[in-house]
């Protein structure tokens, strides 16, 4: 009897431990698939004109993302020139004057922020800046892009800065060095690598954005490098491209797709060696 | 933090600059709740609460509900909860408790990845690798077999409730798998060590220890999956189908209030763009509630492993 129960229970742990073991591979398994496939498609249209052509017209052969790439360049840098200031200050200020009403109420914002769908970004840039200006612009893509970057790099900054003891705060004050000038020089840029690292994953984050692009930026089949014009963006490409009915716009799709995954793991893997050699 | 020391004209002015910066993000987030309040104002003071409980979605008569939306983006997250959670946890498990080390740091660092793909490419993934799987490989024997089953009932197109579902599970696992695995490491290692040391098998320790201590905390990994699943745009529009229908089948299309968003605001003025507003607005301050509950539920749970309990 006893020998029976003894069995059962570990014939169970035997099985539990497959069934643990199945959900791990289960769970791996797409990122394989989707490697896999977008490397298999991507690579049959990976060609030296993709990467500097302009698009071409249905059925004809050839033609690239080439606008797609620089306004995804464009409209990523244009989005940091004014979000990475604005971010990392606010992050300073939490960190290091934060207390009271004001801290509170920011950090409220910033986590809830966090939170929003990235579409509902589009509908604030589209309402802002869209209407006003009665057309589709670069500006109401970085605009957009802005509300989803400036949340997630406040908050790592926040917190990269509160790694920093506070006894490299007191030596430095110690010395009679100014306090905003201890911040600067001494605490922000000892907690500097994890910044850039939020700041490089955020980056990869906002680059592989498509929902609040679709009515900000756009997207445009030529060349644009005007801030007030529609501009063109890879993922919008992409997008395009697959809910299209032409089978060679769909090779496009996947050629678009394994460009934009390149520059998003890119990045990935820099923010990541950064992090690495912090340590 | 550092004292503070006499104040000079500089130190007052840098942290004045940063306090407007801070500033500045607490306005971006007020401003993002009236701008959307005001511009749904039109389309909520004509349906009012019929809102959302209308199905009808018709630009030339100008009547709108939002009842179809409401209802593709809870069912497609629910089935995608429905598989998410379970192998999330399971690989949880997995990798805290069976993996052998060589193989933590890959699994994680392979999860944490499927994270950092774009949605626009999980949802060309989806047309064109996923949808024909799951359309002729489950689809259509389920239908063919089971169809009298109002849920399972065909015609079989592939753009569906189900594969906007499956596709979402996928997208939301590595959420709820960090957030388990964080839950499940918060067990105090003198109680796991306990049950096996009273000849407990390695389940029988999952199933007492982890399960009475976990389950609140995997909860709270659930609803900030459910928060990432309804928010999701691209994938969902790529796969859900976009027809502005209810239907009992999860094999027929379906469309979510983010699908509809991205699908018609280009092009919409009048009432339907404060209609399609007003159903961002309701979108918004439902993931806010989704995600301030599962904050909740999460520190509650920190809290409690940090007392050691």
């Amino acid at each position: 009897m006893t020998g029976t129960i003894a069995f059962r229970r570990k014939a169970t742990d035997r099985v539990m431990r497959w069934v643990f073991t199945l959900c791990a591979f289960l769970v791996v398994l797409p990122l394989f698939l989707i490697f896999f496939d977008l490397v298999i498609k991507g690579a049959k249209e990976l060609r030296w004109t993709l990467l500097v052509d302009l698009p071409h017209p249905v059925g004809e052969p050839g033609g690239g993302i080439a606008n797609g790439i620089l306004g995804t360049i464009v409209i990523t840098l244009l989005t940091m020139t004014w979000s990475v200031p604005v971010a990392v200050l606010s992050g300073i200020y939490l960190a290091e004057y934060g207390r009271g009403k004001l801290s509170s109420a920011v950090r409220f914002a910033v986590d809830t922020l966090t939170g929003v769908p990235s579409i509902i970004m589009g509908i604030f840039a589209y309402i802002l800046v869209v209407l006003p200006m009665k057309r589709f612009s670069a500006w109401a893509g970085a605009a957009a892009l802005s509300m989803i970057f400036i949340p997630v790099v406040v908050r790592t900054t926040e917190d990269m800065l509160r790694t920093v003891p506070t006894t490299v705060r007191e030596g430095a004050l110690a010395l009679g060095i100014a306090r905003w000038k201890a911040t600067l020089r001494i605490t922000v840029r000892t907690a500097w690598p994890g910044i850039l690292t939020g700041i490089l994953l955020a980056m990869s984050r906002i680059i592989g954005e498509t929902a609040p692009l679709i009515f900000t930026a756009l997207g445009n089949q030529f060349w644009q490098t005007k801030f007030d014009q529609p501009m063109a963006a890879v993922p919008l490409q992409v997008f395009t491209y697959a809910i299209s009915p032409y089978e060679d716009w769909h090779d496009k799709a996947w050629a678009g797709a394994l460009v934009l995954i390149t520059m998003v793991l890119l990045i990935n893997i820099a923010a990541r060696v950064l992090t690495r050699e912090k340590r | 933090m550092a004292p503070r020391f006499g104040r000079n004209p500089a130190d007052l002015a840098f942290e004045k600059a940063s306090a407007f910066f801070a500033s500045v993000v607490l306005f971006l987030a007020v401003l993002l709740f009236a701008v959307l309040l005001r511009e749904s104002f039109p389309a909520l003071r004509k349906f009012g609460a019929s809102f959302l409980v209308t199905g009808t979605w018709d630009p030339v008569l100008e009547r709108f509900g939002a009842l179809p939306f409401l209802y593709g983006t809870v069912v497609s997250s629910f089935i995608a909860l429905l598989i998410a959670v379970p192998l999330s946890v399971g690989a949880a498990i997995f990798i805290n408790e069976f993996a052998p080390p060589w193989l933590k740091a890959p699994v994680s660092l392979l999860a944490e990845l499927l994270a950092a793909i774009p949605s626009v490419i999980y949802g060309l993934w989806g047309i064109f690798i996923l949808v024909p799987i799951l359309r002729y490989g489950l689809m259509k024997p389920l239908a063919k077999y089971l169809g009298w089953i109002p849920l399972f009932k065909g015609p079989v197109y592939g753009p569906s409730m189900l594969a906007a579902g499956v596709l979402l599970a996928i997208m939301i696992i590595p959420f709820i798998l960090s957030v388990s695995r964080e839950v499940l490491a918060t067990v105090p290692q003198r109680q796991k060590e306990a049950v096996l040391s009273l000849g407990g098998t390695r389940w029988e320790m999952i199933r007492i220890v982890i399960g009475q201590h976990c389950l609140p905390g995997i909860f709270g990994a659930t609803i900030l999956g459910l928060g990432r699943a309804l928010g999701e745009t691209m994938a969902v529009t790529m796969v859900i189908g976009n027809r502005p229908e209810i239907f009992a089948s999860l094999f027929q299309q379906g469309y979510s209030m983010a699908a509809v968003i991205a699908n018609e605001f280009a092009e919409a003025g009048g009432l339907q763009l404060s209609s399609l507003i007003l159903i961002g607005l309701l979108l918004m301050l439902v993931t806010f509630v989704v995600n301030l509950a599962a904050k909740g539920i999460l520190s509650k749970m920190v809290a409690r492993a940090s007392r050691g309990i």
